[in-house]
């Protein structure tokens, strides 16, 4: 298990094929809560899979306003065919070429195996690390570590409003 | 680690001062909950008095589009004081599972079809179906079926050695305190 990017680290930002004619950048998701879950591969076996927990998951999510994006270095098309199957609602980003660069700079690659961890990040409205995690890759991690790492994000209003009378 | 305890509000087999509460998070749609299901039985038999047995729901909807209206139906047999009979129609004849079973299981069992129709109709039962869900999610229930022994995540296999095994440990680990 490689050492994933810890908390307080920025977390760097990338720019992935979201569908097969669309890509999307981390950067544009300033200002909410983002969660990365990079996972080894799309397909694996049904009712254990760790993208259909997180798509039953997701209203949850979504009340701390947090974006998820799924990751792996499956291409566009395998991603979109994936999506289909499991009527997923929300983005798998494909880090397919250069592959698995962007699961590189979060240090959540497998050299060996050529596959992303199963690594989870929840990023801070402004784009910092606030939590990572990496499971066996074997081992579905489940959706609560993400929630209570939601839970623990300091209020985002309230941080807006310190800040602002800071600098006031 | 099981983050909700067991209350009266579950559903529960066996006795309450039972020594090891094993719990189910299921789905009445997901195939290996099915396969699962002839297995606790088998169990629950087994460990008789030494075991309470508590069903909780885990549906996931979007791959099993009718595992929450299956819910549904257990938990207005449930209210009725008929839960585990609908829970076992449910899965023993889960390859046909649809509506018109729903109706055919609750007649069996002399359920009311106009009280089950409204019970479906306005979602009566969904908060506590939710609840077990997310009550699931924050203990760990990363896929159906997920067990917990005396509240710890059984991460084995759900053959019948390996459950019965775990159950075995804790019966062991009380006995000797």
């Amino acid at each position: 298990m490689s050492n994933v990017l810890p908390a307080g680290t920025p977390a760097p930002d990338f720019t992935l094929r979201v569908t097969p004619d669309q890509f999307l950048s981390l950067r544009d998701l300033r200002g909410a809560p983002v969660i990365l879950a990079f996972y080894p591969a799309d397909w694996s076996p049904v009712c254990g899979d760790q993208m259909t927990l997180y798509n039953e998951v997701l209203p949850e999510f979504r009340k701390h306003r947090a974006e998820l994006l799924g990751i792996s270095v499956d291409g566009a098309w395998c991603h979109a065919a994936f999506v289909r199957d499991r009527h997923l609602h929300f983005p798998l980003l494909a880090d397919f070429h250069p592959k698995g660069a962007v699961a590189k700079s979060y240090r959540a690659y497998r050299e060996d195996e050529g596959v992303c961890e199963r690594a989870l990040f929840v990023l801070d409205s402004q784009g910092t690390i606030f939590w990572s995690y990496c499971s066996p890759i074997a081992v579905n991690p489940g959706a609560d570590g993400i929630l209570d790492a939601l839970e623990r994000l300091p209020n985002q209003e309230n941080v807006n409003a310190a800040s602002s009378s800071h600098a006031a | 680690m099981l983050r909700v305890p067991v209350t009266p509000h579950d559903h529960i087999k066996g006795p309450a001062d039972a020594p090891v509460t094993l719990i189910e998070y299921g789905d009445y749609e997901c195939p290996y909950c099915g396969a699962a299901h002839p297995i606790v039985n088998a169990i629950v038999e087994r460990f008789s008095k030494e075991l309470r047995f508590v069903f909780r729901h885990f549906p996931m909807v979007q791959v099993h589009p009718f595992a929450e209206t299956a819910a549904q139906a257990a938990e207005f047999a449930g209210a009725h004081a008929q839960f585990w009979e609908m829970h076992d129609g449910l899965y023993e004849n889960q390859e046909s599972l649809g509506v018109p079973l729903l109706f055919a299981l609750a007649e069996a069992l002399g359920l009311p079809e106009d009280g089950l129709r409204e019970a479906l109709v306005n979602g009566e039962y969904l908060p506590k179906i939710r609840g077990d869900f997310l009550g699931g999610v924050r203990s760990g229930v990363n896929g159906t079926p997920t067990f917990f022994v005396n509240g710890r995540r059984h991460d084995g296999t759900w053959a019948y050695e390996d459950l019965a095994g775990a159950i075995e440990a804790r019966l062991h680990a009380t006995a000797s305190i």
